[in-house]
């Protein structure tokens, strides 16, 4: 008898707690499942199964979405996890100005996205551009940065792994300052150079860390929207819809049970993607 | 643990859980009172309650004061002739005052007047777009049936289709009219010696002996998306001149863009013009290409002519370089205009003051209201007033529209004809006129998004 009561109460505590999650989180995850097999429109809905779905994969830039979303996901991510590492290790040596260039490229991280995407795409245009008069200047014709079908993606990627990098590195700071000096006593005395200590010491006992940037910038790379969104709009034509976008489409076209279904696909996309990834890295993980 | 904190620790989950349950307890109370009206139509008690009181108040004691709230897009033009009207109207009305509130354009103003009346809290008046936008509105549920208010006497015929809905009248229309077609640079033509084209391969022509001289021949602004669309929609007149049915069969899934030779050849003009726009066409914005056009930097920019007032306010001293043109067919005896007609301006159901909402809208509707928006917003085409006639300093390009209209020469755009126009149209659209897709598979393309739009309003036979 005393230890039920002991375990109700206990359990007392985590019941707040127990309430926000539900309320906040798995009502409203239901509640989209729910409605992603309906047609409804803010003022009523009617159920019509999985026909959401059906519409949905039928949308003919769904297959440049899904190559989208994989291609910016994976080149951002990559972009991150090296530039981050490398970054880094430079603001982590003995440098004098480390703490202010710290502060350079970390801030990016805090401008909005949206004011960066605007700000890109003017500098990024082809004929009144800066990147383009610099690049004038130097006799070189520079590309049509985001109206290239070809190249539009990748411009975009730049400008978020650019946005993005800042946190990457704070994340290998922190990794980096955690691995003990010991370590790179003991090579010191073996006459290890700092190639070495780079690629034996700090690459494989930053996993944690790498882990971390991997995770993070994936799932934001397959969910990324209002970079793409502020820059391209998708476009030109469908050249840089992501998953992301074509949902935001539906929704702004009024087809909110379709945009519905779409996110309820992004949901389990994500999901089935990241977990087994994030799953693989931690089993690898060493520790210090 | 001692008691005391114990006894806090439950306390402040009560709390919390109390807390917690009362919103959600709003909120569905919220809904609740929301979706009645549409449920039960007019039986909505805060209606019944509402309308009585303030009926016989506007009979027996008109000088009680009664304040009204509009909600109209934040457009600047739309603001400023909101304004003057407002005005003009609480000055011949002292007892009515309004207040006007501003929302998005575009796709997020859409949702925003949606979410306001399905959460039951819009304004008494508001301006909205009429044609397939109002439709999507469910307005036997949300919106005041205006069909036997006089004032509907004072408004042009064909104005009045596009704000109904199952035979009933929504909405008074706000504004003037405008068409789609081609702005030109006079002094590009005058310097090549062109003549207004009246056919479609003699614009074609044009464009050719432009670009030969070594002008942008046509202004492309792709990067504001929408405006890729004109040369597809201002092809309607010559749509519905080989084939007066087609918006009927179109709503009715009976005929497609893709198998309509007549409609397909829209999207077959666009494709023709690719090669003829500015490097820059996909950076360019919708502003930046006013501009071009205004500086004699294009000779042809494609555009709606409700263009007019910003090109006004941006280059008074251009106005008179730049002249208008409908898009032409392909035969020189069928040329005309496709119209686009003004936005409407709709009573909430639910309104507590009826009476003023109407006189109100009466006013907007009326030559006296029109007088007074003319004054601070020049007009983009003939008012859908009837009486109500363009000011003497209309500039030259709108009034190179009246011909039009005057023999009788002008359609409506597909969009007021029919509640379906696909969302994806402005990305296809972008895609032929960067020569990316060919004018038959964006049709087909085309045909696909439609089909998504109709099932999502229900219309049979999709």
């Amino acid at each position: 008898m005393s230890k039920v009561f002991k375990r109700i109460y206990t359990y007392n505590f985590l019941l707040p707690a127990a309430i926000v999650y539900t309320v906040v989180f798995i009502v409203p995850t239901v509640m989209s499942f729910f409605f992603s097999l309906t047609r409804w429109t803010l003022f009523d809905w009617t159920f019509i199964g999985l026909d959401n779905f059906k519409t949905f994969f039928q949308e003919p830039s769904l297959s440049i979405g899904f190559k989208n979303t994989l291609i910016y996901a994976a080149v951002t991510c990559a972009a991150k996890v090296v530039g981050g590492l490398l970054l880094g290790v430079f603001l982590t040596s003995k440098i004098r100005t480390k703490d202010y260039l710290r502060s350079v490229v970390f801030f990016p991280v805090l401008v909005s996205t949206i004011a960066v995407g605007i700000a890109f795409s003017m500098m990024m245009h082809p004929t009144t551009g800066l990147f383009n008069t610099a690049l004038a200047h130097l006799g070189i014709e520079g590309p049509d940065w985001l109206g290239d079908t070809k190249l539009a993606l990748l411009s975009v990627a730049a400008v978020d792994v650019w946005k993005g990098i800042g946190l990457a590195t704070v994340i290998y700071i922190a990794g980096i300052l955690a691995i003990p000096e010991e370590y790179s006593e003991a090579l010191q005395i073996d006459g290890g150079s700092s190639w070495h200590k780079f690629w034996n010491i700090t690459v494989p006992l930053s996993r944690p860390a790498t882990n971390a940037v991997i995770i993070l910038s994936f799932i934001g790379g397959l969910r990324s929207f209002d970079l793409i969104w502020a820059m391209t709009r998708g476009g030109p034509g469908f050249a840089t819809d992501v998953i992301a976008s074509i949902i935001y489409k539906q929704y702004q076209g009024g087809f909110y049970g379709l945009a519905t279904a779409g996110n309820v696909i992004l949901f389990l996309f994500v999901t089935a993607i990241v977990y087994p990834l994030s799953r693989y890295l931690t089993r690898n993980e060493v520790d210090l | 643990m001692s008691k005391p904190r114990k006894f806090l620790a439950v306390l402040s989950s009560v709390m919390l859980l109390t807390g917690l349950l009362a919103a959600c307890g709003g909120g569905s109370s919220d809904k609740e009172s929301s979706s009645s009206p549409s449920a039960s139509g007019s039986a909505s008690p805060s209606a019944s309650s509402a309308s009585p009181s303030a009926s016989a108040s506007a009979s027996s004691e008109p000088q009680e004061k009664v304040k009204l709230t509009l909600l109209v897009d934040n457009n600047q033009d739309t603001v400023v002739y909101s304004k003057a009207l407002v005005d003009a109207f609480q000055a011949k009305y002292p007892n009515i005052t309004i207040e006007t509130e501003t929302r998005p354009t575009g796709s997020e103003g859409d949702n925003f007047v949606k979410t306001r009346l399905s959460t039951g809290d819009m304004n008494d008046v508001f301006f909205y777009n009429s044609g397939s936008l109002m439709q999507a509105l469910n307005p036997e549920q949300n919106m005041m049936d205006l069909t036997n208010e006089p004032f509907q006497a004072n408004v042009i015929d064909s104005f009045k289709p596009t704000v109904s809905f199952n035979g009933k009248i929504y909405g008074a229309p706000v504004g003037s009219t405008m068409g789609g077609g081609w702005f030109y640079n006079k002094k590009i033509y005058a310097q090549l010696g062109l003549s207004v084209p009246k056919t479609w391969a003699e614009l074609m022509e044009n464009n050719k002996k432009i670009k030969a001289a070594g002008i942008t021949a046509m202004i492309g602004s792709y990067k504001d998306t929408w405006t890729s669309q004109l040369i597809v929609l201002a092809d309607y007149f010559n749509v519905q001149a080989q084939m007066p049915n087609f918006a009927a069969d179109y709503t009715g899934n009976k005929a497609k863009y893709a198998t309509t030779p007549a409609a397909l050849r829209g999207f077959q003009k666009l494709e023709e013009t690719v090669g003829y726009y500015n490097k820059d066409f996909l950076a360019t914005t919708y502003d930046a290409g006013l501009k071009m056009l205004a500086e004699g930097k294009g000779a042809h920019y494609p555009m709606l002519t409700f263009a007019v007032p910003a090109l006004v306010q941006n280059n008074p001293d251009k106005m008179d370089d730049i002249g208008f043109f409908a898009q032409p067919g392909d035969s020189a005896d069928q040329n005309g205009l496709t119209v686009w007609m003004p936005g409407g301006a709709y009573i909430y159901k639910n309104t507590e003051h009826p009476e003023e909402a109407k006189k109100f809208v009466e006013f907007v509707a009326s030559t006296e209201g029109v007088s007074v928006m003319s004054k601070v917003s020049k007009p983009s085409g003939p008012y859908a007033v009837k009486g109500a006639a363009l000011p003497d300093d209309t500039p030259q390009v709108v009034k190179d529209m009246l011909p039009y209209f005057d023999n009788n020469q002008t359609a409506p755009a597909l969009e007021f004809l029919s509640p379906v126009k696909g969302p994806s149209l402005e990305q296809i659209t972008v895609e032929v006129g960067s020569g990316k897709r060919k004018a038959a598979a964006a049709a087909e393309l085309y045909d696909q998004d439609v089909k998504k739009q109709a099932q999502q309003l229900g219309l049979s036979g999709w």
